[in-house]
Order: structure tokens, then sequence, then C-alpha cells
């Protein structure tokens, strides 16, 4: 079963990856990666620029808006994902503490939907 | 009414709750099975003396009245469900002596929570689910504050505590306490369920996470009723004298900055003399008895370690003979990576190391006090690309930040 760990940062956490590779914040990171690996539950994964870079766009009455910035104006953003093979919810939460990104901002942890992905693009 | 009047009401309500929640659902439930109608009788009753107390005054006997008023409730629910005939023994049980004068006069029934922890803990139930469900019927902690300290999503951990009870209900699961050739092995069930409440400060190897539930507190409190309930219990004492000796040393975990200190680099002064004397109390007597298991030999460790308060220095040897006892009866990973770090203190790195490679490798893949253990023996035979890369290992399957923070300081 897979699931996706979505990871969200506060500002400064953003700022952190300004840091050079040295320091501690990405170590952590470097050491949460290899154990993942290690462990043989790592799928993918993926970071994502600053919240800022990100533009919205919607088609409303056949008009479309777009929008500087993210989707949702709050303090914390989705900052990157990490897609893990696990048996249950919960190994998928005892991965979530520990990753770095749950000690500064939060985690949040969803199965994916295969079955509704299958559906919904190839209409099987 | 006046305000000390209401204050005083709440307060005697909070205290009554919390001592004699426990009770109150043992007894309600030991007829019936039932351990939610108990609960949710129980909670109705609490929020009647909320209504009643303030404006009445606090009743003579407060368990009694809580217990009265929970009992008419409970028959409501009894009599609700339509199971009139299988139901009778059960309402007779709960109308009998159940005037509030007779109550209000007896401060006596009888204490049933002993039956209650073997409930927890029967073979029958999930192993995962006999802690939540202690805490939740013998403490009355709620399903989301357990959720908080198993790492499980509230919504989840009540369905999991529903479906416990529903089991219970149904049938199969005494309400009685195990006969003597069971005992030792259900006893040692409902130890576990307590300990695991308490989940351990590995702080006797350097660095490993301390994966503490933040409910010390509450494992102590079941220790002591427990012990109160079976003073005779050599391993339930050694239990409780386990969980004092490790509690004695939370004020010396962290320094002002909140940085992680290990074990070996604590000051014993910090440590709180109070718990140690209480635990080596409770060690003492449980070796009285002869019957040395588990718990008392984690205990005795601890013991040892608490020695450094007096003497200034930590009997290793001592340590690890305690270990070599230990492992005969736990194999645990926790139980075996102390004894490397033990033997690595008493005989020198290799053999510490030599103790880890023994250890399956696919048991260890999700264990962190392995390689923060690996990680200090590599670093100190000056294996450097070696003890980086077991650092980065423990770094990576930390939770607790500060021991995050200490491993990567020590990692360089």
């Amino acid at each position: 079963m897979q699931f996706a760990l979505m990871i969200y940062h506060t500002p400064e956490e953003f700022e952190m990856r300004k840091n050079d590779y040295s320091h501690p914040h990405l170590g952590a990171w470097r050491g949460y990666y290899k154990a993942l690996v290690e462990a043989k539950v790592y799928v993918s994964a993926n970071a994502l620029e600053l919240p800022e870079t990100g533009t919205t766009v919607r088609v409303k009455d056949g008009k479309r808006r777009v929008q500087d910035g993210p989707y949702a104006d709050t303090k914390e953003q989705l900052a990157g994902f990490i897609v893990l093979e696990l048996p249950s919810v919960d190994a998928a939460l005892e991965w979530a503490a520990r990753c770095p990104g749950a000690s500064i901002g939060a985690v949040e942890v969803r199965p994916l939907a295969p079955e509704a992905m299958r559906r919904g693009f190839t209409g099987e | 009414m006046n305000e000390i009047h209401q204050e005083d009401a709440h307060r005697t309500i909070e205290r009554v709750a919390r001592e004699s929640y426990g009770r109150l659902v043992a007894y309600l439930s030991v007829h019936t099975h039932d351990l939610a109608s108990a609960e949710d009788a129980l909670s109705n009753a609490l929020v009647s003396a909320l209504n009643h107390w303030p404006r009445e005054g606090v009743p003579k006997n407060p368990e009694a009245w809580l217990l009265t008023a929970a009992r008419h409730s409970l028959i409501d629910v009894i009599r609700h469900q339509q199971v009139v005939l299988e139901s009778e023994p059960t309402i007779k049980f709960l109308t009998e002596n159940s005037t509030e004068t007779t109550l209000s006069t007896s401060t006596q029934f009888p204490d049933e929570r002993l039956k209650l922890l073997f409930v927890c803990a029967h073979p029958a139930i999930d192993p995962a689910m006999h802690t939540p469900l202690m805490l939740q019927t013998v403490l009355g902690l709620d399903a989301a504050r357990i959720a908080q300290a198993f790492l499980i999503a509230p919504k989840t951990m009540g369905q999991r505590l529903f479906r416990a009870k529903t089991k219970i209900r149904g049938g199969g699961i005494p309400f009685e306490i195990p006969q003597a050739p069971d005992l030792p092995e259900r006893l040692d069930a409902v130890l576990e369920a307590i300990y695991a409440a308490f989940g351990l400060g590995w702080d006797d190897m350097a660095g490993a996470d301390q994966c503490g539930r933040d409910l010390a507190e509450e494992a102590m409190w079941l220790a002591r009723v427990l012990l109160k309930l079976m003073p005779g219990e050599a391993e339930v004492q050694g239990l409780l004298a386990l969980m004092l000796y490790c509690e004695a040393r939370r004020p010396a975990r962290r320094d002002a900055k909140g940085r992680y200190i290990p074990l070996s680099e604590q000051n014993p002064e910090k440590w709180l003399g109070s718990l140690i004397d209480e635990a080596e109390r409770h060690l003492a007597k449980a070796f009285q008895h002869g019957h040395v298991g588990r718990f008392q030999l984690e205990a005795a460790i601890q013991s040892v370690h608490a020695e450094r308060a007096h003497t200034g220095r930590t009997d290793w040897s001592a340590i690890v003979l305690f270990y070599e006892q230990l492992l005969k009866v736990s194999s645990a990973l926790g139980t075996r990576a102390g004894y490397a770090a033990a033997v690595a203190e008493a005989n020198g790195p290799e053999a510490g190391l030599a103790v880890l490679e023994s250890i399956h490798a696919e048991a260890v893949a999700h264990y962190q006090p392995y390689w923060a253990v690996q990680a200090h023996l590599l670093r100190r035979l000056g294996k450097t690309r070696e003890a980086s890369a077991a650092y980065d290992r423990a770094i990576g399957l930390a939770e607790d930040p500060a021991v995050r923070e200490f491993l990567i300081q020590k990692r360089g």
C-alpha cells in the first residue's frame, strides 16, 4: 500500500533551504532519506519551489481567473511530498513522526488512491 | 449558590473522577461485561454531579453518590436495550442496595479493578489494544489523548477501542482473576501493558531515541494500583521500581536550552533522590520474594546506574551480568542493544560491536537505538566513515528533535 507524506513548511523552514550542505538541518533530511531507502520503504519524492512562485488558475463562467501565489493563503505551505510503500497507516504515521519536517511544520499522511486515478484517467 | 461552593464542588468532582473512575467502571461492568455502557453511565453520573453538587452541596460520600447515579443511568440503558429476560439478574444486581441512604453510609464497595486489568490484557484482545483499553477504562483517558500517545489517528483509536469493548461484551472473556497455572503469563500481559504506557527512556545508550509516550504519570499510577491489589507479586514491585528509576532522571535529560543529555553525561545531582529512594525500597522488597523476573532485572540495571550518584562511577560489569540474566527471559531488541552498549563499556567497543552483529539485520531497519549504539562504538574505534553512515541511520530514525540534534553534533 502506498502513502503520500505531504510536507508543510513554515516560512522559516523554507528559508533554511538556503543553508549550505553541511548545515545540521540538511543533515537531518539526508539521514531521513537514507533511513527510508535502507528500510526499503522509499518509492519517490519531490520538493516544490517556494509558495510565492506558484500561480493558481480557475475557469469560472467560462472566464479565466489567475491568482498570484498558492491555492490556500495559510502560514504553512506544501513544500514537497514523499511516497512510501508500507503495510499500514500505523507504519506511515511512524515515518511521518520521524520526518524532520514534522518537528517544525507539519506532515500530512494520506493513502494514494490508484483506483480513483485509474477510473478517472482511463474510464476502465 | 456562592462561588466558593461551586469551585469546591467542581474540585471534588475532578478529584473523585480521577481517583474513582476505574473503581466505578470495574464495579459497574463486572456483571454486565459491558464496559462502554458502564463508562457512559458514569459520565452521565458525572454530568449529573456537576448539576447537583454546586447547588446542593457535595454529598458526604461522593463516590457512593456517583455509583448510585451511574446505576440508575445504567438501568435505563439496559431497559432500553429490551433484553429484559436476559438482563433480569443484572437489573437485580444493580437495584440491590441502590438507595442512596444505604450507600452514603457504607463507604465500601468491592474493588474490582484487578479483574478489569486482566480483562484489558486478555489474550483474546489484540495486544496493541491492551494499554489503550486500560488507560481508558481504569483511568478515564479519552480516545484523543490516547491516540496522541500511540501515534494513531484519534478517529481510528476510537474505533479500535469500540471494537475491543464489543468483543469483551460479546462474551468469552471472563471478568475474573486468573487461576494459579495461568497467572504468571496473564500477569505478564498486564505488566507489559502498563510498561507500554510508560515507554522507556533508552538513555543508557548514548543518543538513542527516547520514544517516551508522555504517559509516565499514568503508567506509574496503574502500577501503584496493581501493587495495592497484588502486594505479594515481586514483578509488580519490580515494574514500579523500574519506572521510578527512569522517572527520577527526567530533569537531567535536557539542559537549560532543551538539548538532549545522554545518561553517561547527566549530572546525578539533577536526579530526583526521593524517587530513587522509593525505587530502591520497592526493588529490595521484590528481591525478597525470590522470584527474579524481567522487570526486577531491568530495575536492577537502573539501580546500578543510580549508584553513580554516590560512587561517582558506573559499575558496567554488574550491568553486563544483569543483562545476561535478562537475556535468558527476554530477547527483545531493546535488551540486546542495551546489552551491546553495556558490553562495550565493560570490555571495549569491539566486544560491543560483536554483540550488535549477532542481531538480525532485517529486525533493525526501523530500530533507532541499534544505529545510535553502533555509531557510537564505531566512532570510538576511529572508523570514521562507517560511524558517519551509522549516525545517518540513527538521525533518520530519530523522532525526538533534541536527540536528532545531539546525533547531528556527534556525527560532525
